[in-house]
């Protein structure tokens, strides 16, 4: 186990590596930054000021040598637009995020678990097939889409909710919910799969066999069985959820967390910001895989032998 | 190749004996479908004959702008103007059009960035199978990064950075996914090296080029196919997020991503902008998801029972 531990770490460090490299490369390969933020009117001379001042006119090795070196002491720099050290403004966003992931996880669990089991132990009626279409539906509407159609019905035509910012628990309902919808429709896949799988064993004929309750067996003995495969599911499926999904909606819902910061860094050309949030929000991704992976390997000694 | 016999019928297939077969074997697929997949099937049809026609079918030049005839309402609502079925944009270009034309984008730039995908990672997972060893390990430690990088995050990045060049889209929407087909062709190769077929091949004196290319190319199709159609509706979606984003095409080209996200801005006075190509993006996803099951399930029997 702890070779397998070590081989994981070593492969989350490498990957790492790879990433603040690529994200460096990138944006210096893109221009230089002053000209995207001194502006049209800039004379040769303060540019070059500028240039000096923020270190620029050193030659790419000896920036990137630099850039290592302020990382491994945690330095991230300062926000090109905002003038403000890099961590301060990471750390006003990282909150709301965190929000907004929590809630995601929870709705996605509160709805699919169940709504997965009721679809496999009722396949055969219209119950079943209606929870699988609308988890069809839900699996292919992009989350950008549903984001604005939920705009459009419940703030604009009922004006029931906010349609931006945060503040209120109303603001919350809707980034929560265009956010989730994709995870909750995979996830009542998966339940669903990994209950009939569950269904189908010789231990609950047995269980039935002896007399329980039919909720019994199904609760008790199906979908405790099934859900180690959920939770392993959930597990993958919250890396995603913290990097794709909290881009796209932050931004529409002008939630100010991790993903607007990067849009908004990205459209600005703010270099430190976008390469502290690229790199925060790999090395989130990464970390999680890397623990739900060491998890199921702990769990299931096959896992590690595999891939050792 | 020459023919000796001469009384035999031509061993290669002509283009008419091919062209039945395939009609047969589409015949095959349509009889195995139900009514919600056939649905779904004729729907995408429609779809690529709507993208391929574009340019014949569009009323209007979808990037002229008419002043007079801006934020015009589609037929049949109060203020609609004449011949703009799907009324205007904030710039009073036709919506209709736009979309005709988004949607020919979009398409052909996923289909163009999900066969760059099959050739890359194709080709490398065919590779890493076949030669194994150190060319193994480099080519899988490759798609453990690619899996451990979120890659809508690269992909913003490099957008981003490098601009909203259709070549630099199509290239960031290519790389994207190729992992998967790395993973998929690698397994099979695996698989298929120690069925008793490619040892009597090899037995019989082939060599290992003929093997990879006669004997397990073929079957690498119908595993790949899968994989190809689910990808594409991946890549749809990753497209239309970027340019969502306005990390897109350059305007005003716009596929159906980027028109969602610059109508959003007139979302409370006039939705129509936004409505047409968010259910068209919807349309073209669900027909993907719908298709790519179907095959998913036809070629996996161990399905076919639920």
């Amino acid at each position: 186990m702890l070779e397998y531990a070590l081989a994981r770490l070593l492969r989350m460090v490498v990957t790492m590596l790879v990433i603040v490299t690529g994200v460096f490369f990138a944006t210096r390969l893109s221009g230089n930054a002053v000209d995207f933020i001194g502006g049209e009117g800039l004379s040769a001379a303060d540019r070059a000021t500028l240039v000096a001042y923020y270190g620029l006119d050193a030659s790419w090795l000896e920036q990137y040598w630099r850039y290592l070196r302020a990382l491994a002491e945690g330095n991230f720099g300062i926000s090109l637009v905002e003038r403000r050290p890099v961590s301060t403004i990471a750390l006003e966003r990282v909150g709301p995020s965190l929000q907004l992931l929590v809630g995601a996880v929870l709705l996605t669990l509160a709805v699919a678990v169940p709504a997965g089991t009721l679809a496999a132990v009722y396949r055969k009626s219209w119950a079943g097939s209606m929870i699988m279409g609308a988890a069809f539906l839900g699996y292919a509407i992009p989350n950008f889409v549903l984001a604005v159609l939920l705009i459009l019905t419940l703030s604009f035509w009922l004006g029931w909710l906010p349609s931006s910012g945060n503040g209120s628990l109303a603001h919350f309902v809707m980034p929560v919910v265009a956010l989730s919808a994709f995870y909750i429709a995979s996830l009542t896949r998966f339940t669903r799969n990994a209950m009939l799988d569950v269904l189908s064993q010789d231990y609950l004929r047995t269980a039935r066999a002896k007399g329980l309750a039919e909720p019994r067996v199904i609760f008790k003995h199906a979908l405790r069985n099934a859900l180690i495969t959920i939770l392993s599911v959930l597990g993958l499926q919250i890396a995603g959820l913290a990097a794709a999904g909290n881009v796209v909606i932050e931004t529409i819902f002008a939630w100010r967390g991790i993903g607007e910061m990067l849009v908004s860094a990205a459209l600005r050309r703010d270099y430190p910001v976008l390469q502290f949030g690229v790199i925060a929000v790999a090395l989130a991704v990464i970390l999680i895989n890397t623990l739900v992976d060491l998890a199921y390997g702990a769990a299931d000694p096959r896992v590690r032998l595999a891939r050792s | 190749m020459v023919h000796t016999t001469l009384s035999a019928p031509p061993a290669a297939p002509s283009l008419l004996h091919r062209a039945t077969r395939l009609g047969a074997g589409l015949a095959d697929v349509w009889a195995d479908m139900n009514w919600i997949v056939r649905f779904t099937a004729v729907l995408g049809l429609v779809l690529v004959v709507l993208a391929l026609a574009a340019p014949l079918i569009a009323p209007f030049d979808p990037n002229a702008q008419s002043l007079l005839s801006r934020l015009k309402p589609p037929m049949g609502l109060a203020g609609a103007k004449d011949g703009y079925l799907l009324g205007t944009d904030e710039l009073g270009r036709d919506i209709l059009s736009r979309c005709l034309h988004g949607l020919r984008l979009t398409l052909g730039v996923a289909l163009l960035g999900a066969v760059i995908g099959l050739l890359l990672g194709g080709s490398l997972g065919l590779f890493a199978g076949i030669a194994g060893g150190r060319v193994d390990d480099l080519i899988m430690s490759l798609v453990d990064i690619q899996i451990a990088v979120p890659f809508t995050l690269v992909a913003l990045l490099t957008v981003a950075l490098l601009g909203g060049d259709l070549t630099v889209l199509i290239a960031v929407l290519g790389i994207a996914y190729w992992e998967q087909y790395a993973r998929i062709t690698r397994g099979e190769v695996l698989r298929l090296r120690e069925m008793p077929f490619i040892e009597a091949a090899r037995a019989a004196g082939a060599s290992g080029w003929r093997i990879a290319v006669k004997h397990i190319l073929p079957n690498l199709v119908s595993p790949l196919v899968v994989v190809f159609t689910v990808n594409i509706s991946n890549i749809v979606l990753l497209e239309s997020t970027l340019s969502f984003l306005g990390l897109g095409l350059r305007p005003p080209t716009a596929t159906l991503g980027a028109m969602v996200g610059m109508g959003r801005d007139y979302l409370p006075s006039a939705p129509w902008i936004v409505a047409a190509p968010a259910l068209l993006i919807l349309l073209v996803t669900f027909v993907i998801q719908m298709l790519g099951d179907f095959l998913r399930d036809r070629t996996d029997v161990r399905l076919r029972e639920r």
